[in-house]
């Protein structure tokens, strides 16, 4: 394999990497606040892209149909978690996962029933030719993929770390009771976790959708990657799922280029067990929960 | 006329059926320390917890500051002046001393008033100061239940209720932060205390309550309480001077 060759598929990882990292970043989110893993993740990754198209059919601009897909799959993240999980809140994390996987087959069913089965196209962000890097040709999405990504990362990473508001979230994801005893509004919190979650996968959904097609049953494979890449980067930090996203796309593109692509989807599967068997606190997390 | 902060009717509470405290009944005024003492397991957490909205009461009164506040939320709870100080810290291990004092001020609007507070509560712990930049989980016990307790400090309360601040911790620094309570005592606020080591609480306190499976079964002055011969035997181990 040349080295231009390798570039490219590198830089194809490092594509699907940035949208695994945004679903990432959901199940992150989610699971610092309440301890749960969202599985219904995906299926925000597809009503992004999903309701974008629907938004430009409907004859939104461009950017209004995206930015609105995304406003709307938070609301509807807001409400999952207000209206299907906050009243079973007591019952224990076995049923609110349950729940959120019943939540993720409405969810596709719906978008089959009201959006058709077929595969849908949404227009490029900006359309122009590849832009030519070391050899590597790299859509104009693509930059638009990771321009979003990282203002994404930057600017969770700082609302985590300097603003009240992160510092609450951070204390949920430490102690509900305690953080409630400072004030802290924490039911709010996990439902603001739940809408942020919801629309970074939205996102991701809508940015890919120009270079991969859009349909009601993306979600599924999106909350795999998702979740593959946020156990990866050990469910800490943004920073983690971010890394966690961009090293599995990176390590299926390459296994494309050295294997053959039937191995693409089994990837993920392998870095999921391999990281649980192994290493189940992932690349970042620390082994046991630290506790005062 | 002392004014009543906190005052508590026939409280009932417990975790799903199992009652854990039943029909207890005090008031704390301003500028009183009053402790709860009696064995492991006689409720005493349990009536902290439900005072401070973690447990639902499922009857009786708490009435603070003369608004009733029965089954309020602890994140509102703060906000009217009650905060508490649990059993074993809940403090924030990975986060930093300042940030674990920020979020004490969470409820709190003033950034002029929060600096104050910081003040003052890093005069009352000076420790709390140098280690301003440490993670709460590198602290020593002792240094641990200070900034559990200058966190509580951070939200302006009227009201503190205290769990165990004396457990695991040496004499010196147990003398140190009931030196503190004194203080903060004489200026006003008013000390809810459940403590195991009932010669220490009843040596600060002005009044107490004794409470064994649930119940208030004695209640009075602390210097009453100590020199009673039942509360003397049982919970200030004078069988040792008996023998």
């Amino acid at each position: 394999m040349s080295s231009s060759e390798l570039l490219q598929f590198v830089v194809s990882g490092l594509q699907n990497g940035a949208v695994y990292a945004l679903v990432a970043l959901g199940f992150t989110l989610v699971y610092a606040s309440t301890g749960i893993i969202n599985f219904a993740q995906g299926e925000f990754f597809m009503l992004g892209g999903v309701l974008a198209v629907a938004g430009v059919r409907f004859g939104l601009p461009l950017p209004l149909a995206v930015v609105a897909s995304v406003l709307v799959s938070a609301g509807i993240g807001v409400a999952l978690e207000r209206f299907a999980l906050r009243p079973r809140r007591d019952s224990g994390g076995l049923v609110l996962i349950i729940i959120t996987i019943g939540a993720s087959m409405v969810l596709k069913s719906l978008a089959r029933h009201i959006f058709g089965p077929n595969e849908m196209a949404l227009p490029a962000f900006t359309p122009g030719p590849p832009v030519i890097i070391g050899g590597a040709a790299i859509d104009p999405q693509v930059l638009w993929i990771w321009g979003l990504t990282f203002v994404v990362v930057v600017a969770l990473t700082l609302v985590y770390a300097k603003t009240k508001l992160g510092r609450a979230m951070r204390a949920c994801s430490l102690s509900h009771d305690a953080a409630r005893l400072m004030g802290v509004d924490t039911a709010g919190v996990v439902m603001l976790s739940f809408g942020l979650a919801a629309a970074l996968g939205a996102l991701g959904g809508a940015v890919v959708a120009p270079l991969t097609q859009t349909a009601f049953d993306v979600g599924a494979r999106a909350g795999i990657k998702g979740f593959a890449a946020a156990i990866l980067g050990g469910l800490g930090s943004p920073v983690a799922a971010v890394v966690g996203g961009l090293l599995l796309g990176v390590l299926e593109s390459l296994s494309v280029g050295f294997l053959s692509s039937t191995y693409k989807d089994v990837i993920s599967l392998v870095v999921l067990l391999a990281v649980l068997f192994l290493r189940p606190q992932g690349l970042f997390g620390r082994a046991g929960k630290e506790k005062v | 006329m002392p004014e009543v902060l906190l005052r508590v009717e026939g409280l009932d509470a417990g975790y799903g059926r199992v009652p854990v405290i039943r029909g207890a009944s005090l008031e704390v005024m301003r500028g009183e320390i009053v402790t709860i003492i009696g064995a492991n397991g006689a409720g005493k957490s349990t009536l902290l917890k439900t005072i401070a909205g973690l447990v639902r009461p499922t009857a009786g009164n708490v009435t603070l500051e003369d608004r009733d506040v029965t089954g309020l939320a602890p994140e509102r709870l703060v906000r009217r002046g009650l905060a508490l100080v649990p059993e074993a810290r809940m403090l924030f291990g990975p986060m930093s001393v300042a940030e674990n004092l920020a979020l004490g001020a969470h409820t709190r609007r003033s950034t002029a008033e929060v600096a104050d507070s910081l003040k003052r509560v890093n005069s009352l712990f000076p420790v709390l100061a140098e280690r301003s930049s440490q993670p709460a989980s590198t602290l020593s016990g002792g240094e641990q239940q200070m900034l559990a307790i200058a966190r509580a400090l951070m939200s302006n309360p009227r009201v503190l209720l205290l769990d165990e601040p004396s457990l695991g911790l040496a004499p010196k620094v147990i003398a140190d932060i009931f030196g503190v309570l004194d203080d903060l005592r004489s200026e006003g606020l008013g000390i809810l205390l459940v403590e195991q080591d009932a010669n220490l609480a009843l040596k600060h306190a002005q009044r107490g309550h004794v409470m064994r499976s649930g119940h208030m079964v004695l209640s009075g002055a602390a210097s009453e309480l100590a020199d009673n011969d039942d509360v003397r035997l049982i919970y200030l181990g004078a069988w040792h001077g008996k023998e």
